[in-house]
């Protein structure tokens, strides 16, 4: 398809049509996850509502299908109030820094053999970057407003990112131990064979500290303290309103599918089919039951969804951490044992254990 | 030992688990939701929703002024005035009720002897302003003519329990 595209456009000059092709790619890649990121406002709605025994929404549209679109128009009409001892400048930058980082890590994801928009060789290490400058974001958004709420809730978010950043930097340093590579997409391809080969199993630990770490990153409960509606109000967006506010929750729900993503991809064999390995090969190629059953970008996009909606499944469980217990179990319990499991990965790597890294 | 199965419990997520578990046994439980403009809960004979003035089936009014709903109102939403009518009988000329001070708490209905101010089932009213929510005696005894199938069927339902 992209071939069509580039030869109808082959009377522009050339620097022009790889710019309008990557604007193309671009496109092709932030409208479905902006479509995303409204549905998964109402799949949390409606799933929390379910573990509440309650419905949830269900007014607007067949069984409430079109509240995000209505919140959406709702939230563009209002009025973005600006407070008057609030530095504008950094006021309006704060969102935006948020929102810019959550949409850019997703250059480098791929979402199946070679579908990426920038396939880069350190796509890890720009994907650990890209997430934690989301948090210049929160602690400007929390500075600017100039209210103690928000400045309370950037500092413990600012806090809370940093010493969740290192267990999940060591946790980034396993999957690459395990793959040998820091491209995303290699990491995928090592995982081949069966679902046994998943880094999952050898990486375990690493994979539940991943993922609790992608917990505290996105601020989502049970490490909300930088929200903390019942103390400090919203936290660090308080004083945002309409446009600006909804751009942090826009960021935020990116960030959760992102994380989702990547654990998907990073530990679970991203778009490899579960079935590789245990059905004959001519039932995983070809087309009809082959298409559904071999690998593919259905299985990225399943797996992303069930971490999805373990981030509702966790909220609607766990009661929120108190600051000081995030913090002993961000230094005190994961980093040790990511560090501990980092020797044991390499170990595993150098004694060529199988039936991983054999 | 305690603290080594302690221990094992926090590093594989025991309880957490256990936790998930719980909530997702609910996620699939039968939701008890009332969807409301629809459907409705059950209602008690008893309710106490906006008052209304009775009368008598020859379409005498009931109440004889007696002020004793005007004392005993906690909120102090009451006000009467009476007069002597033509015919001898104790009337009142002014009977009202502000509900931006009532507290629904149903003593007027209690207190009267003749059973002339009740509340009734009716509780999906609303004012654009202060003065609708200040009740008369022509609109207590409207609402009192509109009920009075309902209001008579829920005091005989109730009646061997007063």
């Amino acid at each position: 398809m992209l071939e069509a595209i580039q030869s109808a456009l082959s009377f522009l000059p050339d620097g022009l049509v790889t710019l309008l092709i990557i604007l193309l790619k671009i496109f092709a890649l932030l409208l479905p996850l902006l479509g995303a990121v409204a549905y998964l406002t109402l799949a949390e709605r409606k799933v929390i509502g379910y573990i509440q025994v309650r419905i949830g929404p269900n007014r607007v549209g067949p069984r409430g299908l079109l509240q995000p679109i209505a919140d959406a128009v709702k939230l563009m009409f209002k009025e973005t109030i600006l407070p008057t001892n609030a530095n504008l400048f950094l006021f309006i930058l704060g969102p935006i820094l948020t929102i810019g980082p959550a949409m850019a890590a997703w250059a480098v994801v791929p979402f199946d053999d070679g579908m990426v928009i920038a396939d880069i060789d350190a796509a890890l290490l720009y994907i650990l970057a890209m997430t934690s400058l989301g948090v210049y974001g929160v602690i400007i958004a929390g500075w600017a407003s100039n209210s103690k709420y928000a400045f309370l809730g950037a500092l413990r978010s600012a806090a809370q990112i940093v010493s969740y950043e290192i267990a999940m930097g060591f946790a980034l340093v396993g999957v690459l131990l395990a793959a040998g590579s820091l491209n995303l997409g290699e990491i995928v391809t090592a995982q081949q064979g069966s679902v046994i080969q998943w880094f999952m199993w050898p990486l375990l630990p690493l994979f539940l500290i991943y993922f609790i770490a992608g917990l505290a990153e996105t601020n989502r409960a049970p490490f909300d303290v930088a929200e903390g509606e019942s103390e400090i109000v919203a936290g660090f967006h308080v004083e945002y309103s309409a446009m600006a506010f909804s751009v942090f929750f826009l960021a935020e729900y990116a960030n959760i599918i992102l994380i989702s993503l990547l654990t998907a991809a990073m530990f679970m064999g991203g778009w490899l089919s579960p079935f590789e390995g245990i059905l004959p090969e001519s039932m995983l190629t070809g087309g009809g039951l082959g298409l559904l059953l071999g690998s593919g970008i259905h299985w990225l996009l399943l797996k992303t969804a069930f971490f999805m909606f373990l981030f509702l499944w966790i909220r609607a469980t766990y009661p929120r951490y108190r600051y000081d217990q995030i913090m002993r179990l961000g230094w005190k319990v994961f980093i040790p044992i990511t560090i501990v499991w980092l020797m044991v990965v390499a170990a595993m790597v150098v004694g060529n254990v199988g039936p991983w890294f054999d | 030992m305690n603290t080594i199965s302690n221990y094992i419990k926090s590093l594989f997520l025991i309880e957490l688990m256990k936790g998930l578990i719980l909530t997702g046994r609910y996620l699939f439980k039968r939701k008890i939701t009332v969807q409301y403009p629809e459907e409705k809960t059950p209602m008690s004979p008893r309710f106490r929703g906006l008052h209304a003035q009775r009368r008598y089936a020859n379409g005498e009014e009931r109440c004889i002024a007696c002020k004793l709903c005007e004392a005993v109102c906690p909120a102090l939403a009451i006000t009467i005035d009476m007069e002597e009518r033509e015919d001898g009988s104790r009337r009142t000329t002014r009977y009202d009720i502000d509900l931006t001070k009532c507290i629904f708490c149903g003593f007027c209905e209690e207190s009267c002897p003749v059973d002339a101010i009740v509340e009734t089932r009716h509780f999906e009213y609303y004012g654009d302003v202060r003065e609708d929510l200040y009740m008369t005696k022509e609109k207590l005894l409207a609402h009192g003519d509109k009920f009075e199938k309902q209001i008579a069927a829920d005091r005989a339902a109730d009646a061997k329990y007063r």
